[in-house]
């Protein structure tokens, strides 16, 4: 298997087109400006917040009698409840029941559960036609790519780039970029493709305890344009995705859209409690390393999360490094804080993406402590994980120094000395990675404490 | 029988810190104009209202707008269309329909949101699959903010329901905003007395 690269390495390549990546931060942060405004416009902001934070706390201290009680209402309801313990059971769920109707194609609106699991590839090695019918994903299944964001998963794509892939795919002119032209064709195609499924498959939003129905949010409709027309629905769900009371969905409707794009609510909130008449609904609840999360105490928060993308938005590192740097199928700073968790190896320079400025703490809708998790992941990581031997060696030579005020001093005099009469390539070379992209700050004459002992006298 | 069930909840048990308290619901009384407010959210959802006018409004609305030859559903009384739903026992058949016109159980004026549970649409699928859609709504069924709308709906009594805020949108291309994503192209609702 191919090692993972670092995010830093990943990174340097997406930046390696500096206009896109400019493009790329602006547009991130225009999102993330609609939802300052949009969450401005609410007075109760921080109460809904916190509301959303207890109700979640109470959710992950008492997951066992609410997803009981949510299987118990949602059997009663005449839904199927399917429980799997990892990827591949939810994917050999999914693959029974296709078995069972004699299904070879499907329809599937935005599930990042899904994408977890690898579901797309799983099936279509066996020959099934699994068709992405958010608008987004369609554009990157054409393009053989996975989401770089979880509620945009296009946003690495320029119209131009688009409207190429839709030439391929769908017959639009060469050349024809417009977003009106593109999304017709779409919608087209997509249509038929509804039309003729036979199943659909969806992600969950929420599931309700209390009433053991579940909410799907879309802007576009996919999810109901599926699975209003075929006869099988399979919704998949992570077991952390419950509310206990319906009435809960009050306070995070409110927060969802408006944290993740600006949006009052998404123009769809769909609730589904049961099949139509001789028509199936499945549900699959997924655990998928969720219950060893939720053993770890310091990051046991994250579960909380409601996949809004705000964290993603605000983000300085995300903005600029955009989503594949991560690998990782939820990106940004909180799945830097989820993926370490499924593998720590192969996650462990995702931590290390951050400046630790806080802003996805201070966005987040439901109260996670992200900042403070990576920082927490760090610990964990360099103590047991591969952290870089250069890194390594650096951080014992500066404690080293930094816990011998004498040896302070006399390095301080040193560095000040020989930094400003070295010639330029022994500073900036390969081994001195924060001088990459920038000059060092202009070296000061004197130290802090010299300055002072000066001055004090006057 | 489920062991993949039973290693999930043991595993809850084991790992889940000690029971924290469940808040009570938050109430936020709404002080805003219901009827410009819903104007205003409706808009920025990508969809429109209109006020101060009966079911002949709803009547002509149709027919300046749409061609006889369209397919038009009616689901409200004293409107009339050219199509009978109650001979469609399969949604397929519905993939023509140019323009549905519903009645809205409530409407949240914070966020436009109206609700559609599946006994006013009939078919799931319709509000989904008409090229656009006219929903009349009462305004005395006019509530604040979310809150309120869950205390009221009884989100478990229909099978199905929807909150629908707009038409059918997408800004998946470069965040422009396109309406007629998959669903209707139009969403005109005409509040009423």
């Amino acid at each position: 298997m191919k090692a993972t690269p670092t995010h830093a390495a990943a990174a340097e390549n997406f930046l390696k087109d500096e206009e896109r990546s400019h493009w790329h931060d602006d547009t991130l942060w225009h999102v993330r400006s609609k939802r300052d405004t949009s969450a401005q416009k609410i007075p109760e902001w921080e109460q809904l917040r916190t509301n959303a934070s207890q109700v979640k706390d109470h959710v992950l201290s008492n997951m066992d009698q609410l997803l009981l009680q949510f299987e118990k209402n949602a059997t009663e309801n005449g839904i199927e409840v399917l429980w799997a313990k990892d990827a591949e059971e939810h994917n050999q769920h999914i693959l029974r029941i296709l078995e069972e109707y004699q299904v070879k194609n499907l329809v599937k609106s935005k599930s990042i559960l899904t994408e977890e699991c690898g579901l797309n590839h799983f099936l279509e090695d066996k020959g099934y036609d699994v068709v992405d019918t958010d608008l987004g994903e369609r554009i990157i299944q054409f393009n053989n790519q996975v989401p770089s964001h979880i509620v945009m998963p296009a946003i690495h794509l320029k119209k131009k780039e688009i409207g190429e892939i839709f030439h391929k795919h769908l017959g639009t002119y060469e050349g024809a970029d417009d977003p009106a032209y593109l999304t017709e064709a779409a919608r087209q195609h997509l249509r038929q493709k509804f039309i003729q499924a036979r199943v659909a498959i969806t992600g969950v939003n929420f599931g309700i305890a209390e009433t053991g129905g579940f909410v799907v949010c879309t802007n576009e409709g996919n999810a109901d344009m599926g699975t209003h027309l075929a006869d099988v629905h399979i919704a998949c769900m992570g077991i952390e995705k419950l509310v206990p009371r319906a009435a809960d969905l009050g306070v995070f409707l409110r927060l969802l859209a408006r944290s993740a794009t600006g949006q009052s609510i998404t123009n769809y909130t769909s609730h589904f409690h049961r099949p139509r008449k001789g028509k199936k609904l499945y549900l699959i609840l997924v655990d998928n390393g969720r219950t060893d999360q939720l053993g770890r105490e310091d990051f046991r928060n994250s579960l909380k999360c409601i996949r809004c993308g705000a964290c993603m938005n605000t983000c300085p590192i995300y903005r600029r490094s955009s989503g594949f740097s991560y690998n990782s199928t939820v990106p940004g700073p909180i799945g830097s804080i989820l993926s370490p968790g499924m593998d720590l190896k192969k996650h462990s320079t995702l931590p290390f993406a951050s400046t630790l400025c806080g802003s996805c703490t201070d966005v987040c809708p439901v109260k996670i402590n992200i900042h403070e998790q990576l920082y927490k992941w760090r610990q964990v990581i360099t103590k047991e994980g591969p952290s870089q031997p250069s890194k390594k060696w650096a951080m014992r030579f500066g404690g080293n120094v930094m816990s011998k005020p004498k040896l302070f001093d006399l390095m301080g005099n040193l560095a000040r000395k020989s930094l400003s009469i070295s010639p330029r390539g022994f500073v900036y070379n390969s081994f001195n990675a924060w001088g990459k992209h920038r000059e060092l700050p202009e070296v000061p004459k004197e130290s802090f404490k010299e300055w002072y002992r000066k001055n004090r006298k006057q | 029988m489920n062991s993949s069930k039973d290693a999930i909840i043991t595993a809850i048990k084991k790992n889940k810190p000690d029971l924290l308290p469940l808040p009570e619901h938050p109430e936020f009384p709404y002080e805003n104009n219901l009827i410009e407010q819903f104007q205003a959210s409706i808009k920025l959802n990508g969809g429109a209202a209109r006020t101060g006018e009966g079911k002949m409004a709803i009547q002509s609305y149709l027919k300046e707008n749409f061609a006889p030859d369209k397919q038009v559903l009616s689901l409200v009384e004293g409107i009339t269309g050219n199509f009978e739903i109650k001979n469609v026992p399969d949604p397929h058949e519905l993939e023509h329909i140019e323009v549905a016109v519903l009645e809205g159980d409530w409407g949240v004026v914070e966020n436009a949101a109206i609700w559609l549970p599946e006994e006013k649409i009939v078919h799931r699928a319709l509000p989904f699959i008409a090229q656009h859609l006219i929903v009349l709504l009462k305004i005395d069924r006019l509530l604040g903010n979310m809150h309120e709308a869950y205390q009221k709906i009884n989100v478990a009594g229909p099978g199905y329901g929807v909150f629908v805020a707009g038409p059918s949108k997408t800004a998946d291309i470069e965040q422009s905003l396109i309406i007629g994503a998959h669903g209707p192209r139009s969403m005109v609702v005409f509040l009423m007395e």
